[in-house]
């Protein structure tokens, strides 16, 4: 049976776009019939699955200084061409690139709903970026690696091009998306899990069906010198909020955190506070609050001057399917208020 | 967000029942709690006993804030 040859619009910078080097990296948006540079080498992965019908190019330092605009103008030229699917790249771990296709690959997704193909190296701002709105071939981190990541990408294109189920990131090469498929197995969770762990214990290679995400480190900070000078916040994960929640904070996956006044207050009480959390058996935390944000000791030291004040504000949020992304962001407002309003040293209560 | 805490600059103490999840995420003074539902309380001790447990973790996590450390540090004592 003869198939549709699939339809694709490439995207390339300046230099793949052969326009010309860092001089050139200025040029606005333009579009070129047939492939270029690496569309040829993309072209002949195609064979007769497809076919790179223009290539839209643009200067990476145009594209990171005019971001909206040239997404939206590399967008228009893109669609003149009625793709089936765009290919943006590969940029390996060019950072200027890597971002441009990541972008192009959400403004394509967002405005036509056209799937995209780019190919980066891990590391490449734009798979952190942009990682959801394209499948993102691993690449090296240079142009020498160009030969291996055309082929996959090439493939994948045909896939997504005529609508065909894609395989896994390992099955087909791209980096994980952070979604998750339910598939049917011949054998049950329990027994896999079993065989993984014997696997583990006899030194045997095994691939997790749920890899954990990875995680950076910070240095810890020099520790309270004078305690008892020291002004302290309360933070907890634990959803501790004022009686009603009155900011509504999710008893999973929290949209948001919360910033409540404690001035005066010298107990949580199940009249005062409960928690918002849908993690726990919120029982003992709704009967004392204390037992997850210990206003009441704290407030006691204060007294006996053992540290010198407890912050007025305590912040609180539900760590409860909360993204480790959402985490960061809230943390990252409420480090900035505290660091404003002169805490020296927090202490944080996890459920 | 323990860990994006400290990166502003402000030290800070992850009083938490699951250890493993503390150390996993990068919190670096840590002070284990006594249960999930409840981790600066213990609802089988009396009133006054019971706020007694809270305040020694409290302190604990004083302790720990006042302690220097050099990498990931579990003050379980």
């Amino acid at each position: 049976m003869e198939k549709k040859k699939v339809r694709i619009v490439h995207y390339l910078n300046q230099f793949f776009g052969q326009i010309g080097g860092e001089e050139k990296a200025d040029v606005p948006p333009m579009a070129k019939e047939g492939a270029v540079g690496p569309g040829l080498a993309l072209q002949q992965a195609l064979g007769q699955e497809g076919e790179v019908v223009a290539t839209v190019i643009c200067g990476d330092t145009y594209f990171a200084e005019h971001l909206e605009e040239a997404k939206a103008e590399v967008v228009r030229l893109i669609a003149q061409y009625d793709p089936d699917v765009v290919v943006a790249g590969p940029a390996f771990n060019a950072g200027r690139y890597g971002t441009a296709c990541g972008a192009v690959a959400q403004g394509v997704w967002e405005t036509l709903k056209k799937p995209v193909v780019s190919g980066m190296y891990p590391e490449n701002p734009g798979v952190e970026l942009y990682g959801r709105y394209a499948y993102i071939i691993k690449t090296g981190n240079s142009a020498g690696a160009m030969r291996q990541a055309v082929g996959p990408m090439a493939q994948l294109a045909v896939k997504l091009g005529r609508g065909e189920a894609v395989g896994s990131p390992e099955e087909e090469g791209y980096i994980p998306r952070g979604i998750r498929k339910n598939v049917f197995c011949s054998e049950r969770g329990s027994k896999r899990a079993v065989d993984m762990l014997v696997r583990k214990l006899r030194g045997e290679p095994f691939t997790t069906e749920y890899p954990m995400p990875v995680f950076d480190r910070v240095p810890p900070n020099p520790a309270v010198k004078d305690l008892a000078r020291a002004k302290i916040a309360l933070v907890t994960s634990g959803g501790i909020v004022p009686k009603g929640n009155p900011d509504k904070i999710e008893s999973s996956s929290a949209s948001k955190f919360g910033k409540y006044d404690i001035a005066g207050l010298a107990d949580l009480t199940g009249e005062t506070h409960q928690t918002a959390h849908g993690g726990y058996d919120p029982v003992y935390a709704n009967e004392d609050p204390d037992r997850v944000l210990p206003v009441d000791v704290m407030r006691e030291l204060e007294k006996e001057g053992v540290i010198g004040e407890l912050h007025r504000f305590y912040y609180a949020t539900v760590g409860n399917g909360t993204s480790v992304a959402n985490a960061r962001r809230y943390a990252q407002a409420i480090a900035a208020e505290l660091k404003q309003d002169g805490v020296q040293a927090v202490i944080l209560t996890s459920t | 967000m323990v860990k994006e805490i400290e990166r502003a600059g402000i030290p800070v103490v992850h009083v938490c029942t699951i250890v493993p999840i503390s150390l996993t995420v990068g919190a670096n003074r840590i002070v284990p709690a006594v249960a999930i539902p409840h981790p600066l309380g213990n609802p089988a001790l009396a009133r006054e006993e019971e706020k007694n447990l809270r305040r020694r973790l409290v302190m604990k996590a004083l302790r720990a804030l006042q302690t220097e450390v050099e990498e990931q540090t579990v003050f379980a004592n």
